[in-house]
């Protein structure tokens, strides 16, 4: 039985949010490539994108002001919770076509599960999305399966 | 570059050492649009979010991840799929080694399932993750 996450946190299980529609350049790709010290010629030429390029890329762009003190925007997905500190956990990424310098991408996310652990520290919150990932024209491009850990 | 004729169970794929500095730190979460204070206000992320210093973000390990998998298929395989997590906070200052091996190769339908490491200086594996590629005959 769960401590912390009452049945009115477990309701936002399921929902979306507002498909992102991306505009893929070859300038994000290079600055990517650059970032993350790819070796590969078509990763730093920006012919290719990386295979996590595309991570955080569903999140909205807001002002400044809508940012949280901890430096990240809210997220419109999650309802509030008893743990505030978010933490990276992983993800699982399914990779069906390449992502190219002009694709436009259709970007979906969904909250699938948020479910608590104990951790070595105290509790621990779990929260797991799903991204996926289409062109324009409903190819599908990628499935990310995302954890945030807050504690 | 590998095959399916010169790959078997063991293989092992190039280690690359990892020592993210600020800058690196700065770009990377520039590239992501990443504005989490841990990653670059020393101040809040040991004062109030209690790190002991700043955190090197858990995507860029995992991108160190993928990034062994694709510098050993090169322009010829597939990266078919690809998962890493995070088990251990990483800070900036340490050296961080990724490496892997093949653990598995499927004649029938031409993948490999490789096994990735991403270990810090006391040989902890702090990302542990999978990449299935497909690789040409």
């Amino acid at each position: 039985m769960s401590e912390l996450l009452t049945p009115e946190i477990q309701q936002w299980v399921g929902r979306s949010d507002t498909p992102q529609r991306l505009e893929v350049t070859r300038r994000d790709i290079v600055k990517y490539a650059i970032a993350t010290q790819q070796r590969l010629k078509k990763y730093q030429d920006g012919d290719e994108a990386p295979p996590m390029f595309l991570f955080n890329a569903h999140q909205g762009l807001v002002p400044l002001k809508a940012l949280c003190p901890d430096g990240l925007p809210g997220d419109p997905l999650l309802p509030d919770l008893p743990l505030k500190r978010v933490m990276a956990g992983g993800i699982e990424n399914t990779y069906h076509q390449a992502i190219r310098p002009g694709d436009v991408l259709i970007l979906t996310r969904t909250l699938t599960n948020i479910y608590e652990k104990s951790g070595s520290t105290g509790p621990l919150i779990f929260v797991v999305y799903t991204i996926q990932v289409e062109t324009d024209g409903g190819e599908p491009v990628m499935d990310e399966t995302r954890t945030r850990i807050f504690r | 570059m590998p095959t399916l004729s010169n790959v078997t169970i063991g293989t092992t794929l190039g280690e690359r050492t990892h020592k993210p500095s600020t800058v690196s730190l700065f770009l990377y979460n520039a590239a992501i649009w990443n504005s989490h204070r841990i990653h670059f206000d020393q101040t809040y992320t040991t004062q109030v979010e209690q790190h002991r210093g700043i955190v090197v973000d858990g995507p860029l390990q995992g991108d160190w991840l993928s990034q062994v998998a694709t510098e050993w298929l090169g322009n010829d395989g597939r990266l078919l799929q690809f998962e890493y997590s995070n088990r251990r906070a990483a800070y900036l200052g340490e050296t961080l080694r990724a490496g892997g091996k093949v653990v598995k190769v499927n004649e029938c339908d031409q993948t490999v399932t490789i096994e990735l490491y991403l270990k810090n200086a006391n040989d902890e594996i702090i990302a542990p993750g999978q990449a299935i590629v497909q690789l040409k005959d």
